[in-house]
């Protein structure tokens, strides 16, 4: 039953991670994402990763996703449809490179597709003790308490960055004040247009 | 039960999709999505390690993953968009501001 649900959400993962980068509307292409991501986190669901799948449907099919379909949008983009005359040449050279890894991978599995160890069918210490996300939340606030701090503060310069990034090129307003008073200085008006160019 | 084979095999599957997306589109956001997928190739490979071997130290670092993510999508998008209103496209081949 489980192996059957898997084959089912792998192929619908499979299929719609093709769409998106073979789509060629973004806006069609990041709702196939949507549903990539959710199959992910069925999969992550029938692997026992209880927390690690409800963050991935928050976070990324939530947080990220409205994210590229508020950007694609806002830039209005949704018809925006790839073309140009380096396409062809680009697009084969993409795919040739692309198969180029697929045939690597291949090669490298051909000789050890052999099942492997198997997984441990019954699990002694997970499933005996608490719920998944306790035991998460334990080791992330214990073991790995540093490395959570750390993401923290990526969180902050993260925040800081995209704030200063998009706020554009709004500087010149109080810099030419300055420079209005002081025609005589060519070099000073010079410079603030120079950014915008 | 399921091999550990097949997810390993999925997750390969999964991040040849994304470099492929990378290398033929041309659209920066699509691009972006594409390195998404890659991202969550990887964070298969982890939970499906941390299935196997009975530990849950793969799932907290894909919550790492996770988070890095979400900070690399908010700079980056902040960047398409500053590049938009700076060339009004977000076609990579027509991004040449380092082009000497």
């Amino acid at each position: 039953m489980i192996t059957v649900l898997f084959v089912a959400f792998a192929a619908i993962l499979v299929v719609s991670s093709l769409l998106v980068i073979l789509h060629r509307n973004p806006l069609t292409s990041a709702l196939f994402l949507v549903l990539a991501f959710c199959s992910l986190a069925a999969i992550y669901l029938l692997l026992h990763a209880e927390f690690i799948g409800l963050v991935q449907v928050v976070v990324y099919a939530g947080a990220i996703m409205v994210l590229f379909l508020f950007v694609i949008m806002y830039l209005n983009l949704g018809h925006d449809v790839e073309g140009g005359v380096t396409l062809v040449l680009r697009r084969g050279l993409g795919w040739l490179l692309g198969a180029v890894l697929v045939a690597e991978g291949a090669l490298l599995l051909a000789g050890r597709l052999a099942p492997g160890p198997a997984t441990p069918a019954a699990l002694t210490g997970a499933a005996a003790g608490p719920g998944n996300t306790q035991q998460v939340g334990l080791l992330l606030y214990s073991r790995y308490l540093f490395p959570f701090e750390i993401t923290s503060i990526i969180l902050l310069v993260a925040m800081i960055g995209v704030i200063v990034i998009a706020r554009g090129l709004r500087e010149p307003a109080p810099a030419e004040a300055p420079a209005a008073s002081a025609p005589v200085v060519a070099a000073a008006p010079e410079e603030s247009p120079g950014e915008d160019a | 039960m399921i091999p550990l084979s097949w997810l390993l095999l999925l997750s390969a599957v999964l991040f040849c999709i994304g470099v492929v997306g990378v290398l033929v589109r041309r659209n920066a956001i699509v691009i972006f999505m594409s390195i998404e997928l890659m991202l969550n190739a990887s964070n298969l490979a982890f939970v499906a390690f941390a299935r196997h071997l009975n530990s849950l130290d793969g799932q907290v670092f894909v919550f790492f993953v996770m988070t890095v993510a979400a900070a690399e999508v908010a700079v980056g998008l902040a960047i398409i968009v500053n590049l938009f209103r700076l060339r009004e496209t977000v076609f990579v081949d027509e991004i040449n501001l380092l082009k000497g």
